[in-house]
């Protein structure tokens, strides 16, 4: 191999991790059509899709999150109380449009983040720390509020359902919002200096204070993002499903971060994209309603899932390992 | 031309108990090249932090033509158009070369968008205007050291400063690269701006810069022009007493082979390396940055692979790859990257130079402590570490004693082999003619000595035979009577070849 070669390789790698991931999801969606045709039939695929809408939107905030080198647990709390508000505020007499709630609930999701970052840039507590903490200071206050109430699907307004359940061309509507927001992200993160800026927080975080970079702004504005997405997610969860209660997202945090490190976002920032996040979300949903199909047994779908972490974490390592000594031993002179 | 553009005035920092700055004065003045010098932790990259908004002073005013001038974080003294190198690199791993040099200026089109094929093109001019031959789309991660300073260099220079404060940037080049450096720094001092140069290498400073500021202990002791000075004036001022600046390599008997390296090649980096080190001998690798000396010594000690060769140790040969055999069979090897690969920055001085010497210092398993710390207080006793306590983390020591701490952990596992990169990179004068002395003696008790280094007067003073690398082959091996600037440079260059 030449150097030139190497080198566009090299450059390459990220592409290469997502493009494995998706061959995975292929390999996987074939053998489960094969023994289950069933598997492909337009509901099934329906409900795939809106089944990762919401894991991929989580994934899409959590990712922003982890390339600076930081991890938002509070994510599932954000989206159950703003998928609370949201029906509540849907099923009252309060008339409000549709978009006008959709709006406040992602408000609401915003700040929480804003409540996340604030105490991490400010105070310099850790992430992991302070969405611990939140995580379980959002879930009380959506317990609190709801006191055990469940809001219905016959109290919400039909269109607002109907958003929920809609297609065009057999692709669910909330899947087509999921991928307008993943393609805004990833171009922000890839084409705007406030993006790059995330990526070098996360590489080196004193080097990113010695170039002038605000990384308090910086970090906090990738928590009010992660917060907001979840706040939409939180939306999309009422409109899907119409019944929500207090406990909407409990423990969703964790597939999250899953889906993240799957879709070869380096856990210790610096790297990784929202597409192969959005891909890592898929991925494991999918995984989540093929296995029972293939007839495996739901110990082995979860020991699966941790194999498949396992290994991608490894795979990243193992690739980071070579590239770095590829790139020391390379002179690439001339 | 005699304005002062950037004062400093009566500028104290103390980190807790130490006081690393007090009461000191600067005038760097557009159109000049103004060196700090000093000992390791004088104070010189604490000055250097207080200028690009790091560290505040407590104490003192700093001023930017004439007006007062605040600088509360380093985004502040960027707008003031300060551009700093500091002394250690502080590079993105994860993120292209040219996405590091541009990072947070990044040429824009329209809506705000970052114009890659811009901050490419700036990156490829900047790398020509310096000679360097690296791909501006490749990650930072895995660059040499010298490369590393190179882009930070780059960095420096992509925005048109009107002071540029250097913080050690040549510790790692090799002349050729420093020339570049120079030419360019020089232009930008012409066209007027105010330069701030730190450097060990006197050579260096007398030939770029036109005043000279000495610090001692965080004391302002002079400022002169450079013209009235000598070398051995200023290093007077900064130590305060009598040295002497080199330490030739005192004539020992020459004993067996003990390192034989043979046919060792890497395709890409290096080809048929062969050469022998005998006991009580000192060979200096010389080469360019680039020219493959820390590749093929990194080999040796088995820490990358190679495709072809051998290595043996004392006879024996060492398994490819395997670094704890060659420490066992007593190679030892100073890396060329310290702060990455040679020091753990949370742990204490004592810790970290006793590492690699646990078992040796342990009774039954069990680190007393008291052993630890004994061995610990004799080589910083040698090498003259300035630290407030060898319990305080390594962090918290300047670049130079960091260097010190790595050194006597190495100095300090007794090795037969022993291979430095850059033994004195970063070091002050009095240390570095210790550190040459403690390379003689080692010599003298029989231990073959492989020094990797890109500063000329170490190796013609220190070296009984200088190989030469030049793109990946040795190119000459000359012994000491007949090595002389002229013919290392040409081998090292390539020339008349
Ligand atoms: N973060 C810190 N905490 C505590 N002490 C520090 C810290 N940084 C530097 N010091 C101390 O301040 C003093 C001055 O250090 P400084 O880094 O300015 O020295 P220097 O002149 O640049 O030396 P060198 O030539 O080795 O780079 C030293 O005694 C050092 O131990
Ligand atoms: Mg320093």
């Amino acid at each position: 191999m030449t150097r030139v070669q190497r080198q566009v390789i090299l450059s390459k790698l990220g592409v290469f991790r997502e493009l494995g991931i998706l061959a995975a999801l292929v390999v996987l969606i074939a053998v489960t059509a094969l023994s289950n045709s069933r598997f492909l039939s337009a509901q099934s695929v329906k409900d795939l899709l809106l089944g990762s809408t919401v894991l991929a939107l989580l994934a899409v905030g959590q990712t922003i999150v982890v390339i600076t080198r930081n991890v938002d647990l509070s994510v599932g709390s954000v989206l159950g109380l703003s998928a609370f508000a949201t029906a509540t505020l849907l099923s009252g007499d309060s008339g409000l449009p549709v978009p006008v709630v959709a709006v406040v609930g992602v408000l609401i999701g915003a700040v929480c983040g804003l409540v996340n970052g604030t105490l991490i840039a400010a105070a310099r507590v850790p992430a992991l720390v302070v969405t611990l903490g939140t995580m379980y200071v959002f879930r009380g206050i959506d317990y609190t509020w709801a006191t055990g109430k469940q809001i219905n699907a016959a109290d919400m307004p039909t269109g607002f359902l109907k958003l929920g359940t809609a297609t065009v061309l057999g692709v669910p509507v909330l899947t087509m919002f999921a991928v307008v927001v993943l393609v805004i992200a990833a171009y922000y993160l890839a084409s705007y200096r406030g993006g790059r800026e995330l990526y070098a927080i996360g590489s080196e975080p004193d080097a990113a204070r010695l170039s002038g970079i605000p990384v308090g702004k910086r970090v906090t504005a990738a928590f009010v993002a992660s917060g907001a997405l979840a706040g939409l997610a939180g939306v999309l969860h009422s409109a899907r499903f119409g019944t929500v209660d207090a406990n909407a997202g409990l423990g969703l945090e964790l597939n999250v971060v899953a889906a993240v490190v799957v879709g070869g976002v380096a856990i210790f920032g610096g790297s990784g994209s929202v597409y192969g996040a959005a891909l890592g979300a898929v991925l494991l949903t999918t995984i989540g309603s093929a296995l029972p199909v293939l007839g495996i047994n739901p110990f082995w779908q979860r020991a699966a899932v941790g194999a498949l972490i396992i290994a991608a974490i490894s795979l990243d390592r193992a690739l980071v390992v070579r590239l770095s000594k590829a790139l020391r031993a390379r002179r690439n002179r001339g | 031309m005699s304005t002062a553009l950037l004062g400093l005035d009566g500028v104290s920092k103390s980190y807790g108990a130490v006081a690393a700055l007090r009461d000191v004065r600067l005038e760097l003045r557009a159109g000049e090249a103004h060196a700090l010098v000093g000992e390791n932790g004088a104070g010189k990259s604490t000055l250097v932090k207080i200028l690009a908004g790091v560290h505040q002073p407590d104490t003192g005013v700093l001023t930017f033509d004439g007006k007062p001038l605040v600088l509360g974080n380093p985004a502040d003294a960027r707008a003031a158009g300060i551009a700093v190198i500091y002394q250690e690199p502080t590079l993105f791993p994860d993120l292209t070369v040219a996405e590091n040099i541009f990072m947070g200026r990044q040429p824009r089109r329209s809506l705000g968008r970052i114009d890659h094929a811009a901050v490419r093109a700036r990156t490829r001019d900047l790398f020509d205007r310096l000679g360097v031959a690296l791909d501006p789309d490749r990650p930072a991660r895995g660059l040499s050291i010298a490369d590393q300073q190179l882009v930070e260099i780059a960095k420096a220079l992509s925005f048109d400063a009107r002071v540029l404060v250097m913080d050690e940037p040549t510790a790692a080049l090799s002349g050729v690269e420093v020339e570049r450096l120079f030419g360019v720094a020089r232009s930008l001092r012409d066209s007027g701006a105010a330069v701030l140069f730190i450097s060990h290498r006197f050579d260096e400073i007398f030939a770029l810069c036109q005043t000279i500021t000495v610090l001692r202990d965080g004391q302002w002791v002079s400022t002169d022009a450079a013209a009235d000075l000598t070398v051995d004036r200023v290093v007077r001022r900064m130590v305060g007493r009598e040295v002497s600046s080199l330490f030739p390599k005192q004539d020992t008997k020459v004993r067996d082979v003990r390192l034989d390296v043979r046919g060792l090649s890497l395709a890409g980096w290096f080809q048929d390396v062969s050469f022998t080190v005998r006991g009580g001998e000192i060979v200096a690798l010389a080469g360019l940055v680039g020219a493959g000396r820390s590749e093929v010594v990194r080999a040796i000690f088995g820490i990358d692979r190679y495709d072809a060769g051998e290595v043996h140790v004392d006879g024996r040969r060492l398994r490819a790859g395997d670094t704890d055999a060659a420490i066992a069979a007593g190679l030892a090897l100073v890396p060329e990257d310290r702060r990455q690969q040679g020091l753990v920055m949370e742990l204490s001085v004592e810790r970290n130079q006793t590492l690699p010497r646990r078992w040796k210092l342990s009774t039954a398993g069990l680190l007393t402590g008291k052993a630890e710390r004994a061995a610990a207080r004799t080589w910083s006793e040698r090498l003259q570490v300035k630290t407030s306590s060898l319990r305080a983390p390594v962090s918290t020591l300047s670049g130079g004693n960091q260097q010190k701490v790595v050194l006597a952990k190495w100095l300090a596992t007794e090795p037969g082999v022993l291979i430095v990169d850059e033994p004195t990179r970063g070091i002050d004068v009095g240390t570095k003619a210790e550190v040459h002395r403690l390379l003689s003696a080692l010599a003298a008790d029989g231990v073959a000595v492989l020094m990797v280094s890109s500063e000329l007067p170490e190796v013609l003073g220190m070296a009984d035979r200088v190989l030469v690398m030049h793109e990946g082959r040795l190119t000459a091996d000359i012994p000491r009577a007949s090595a002389d600037e002229e013919s290392v440079m040409q081998a090292a260059t390539g020339v008349g070849r």
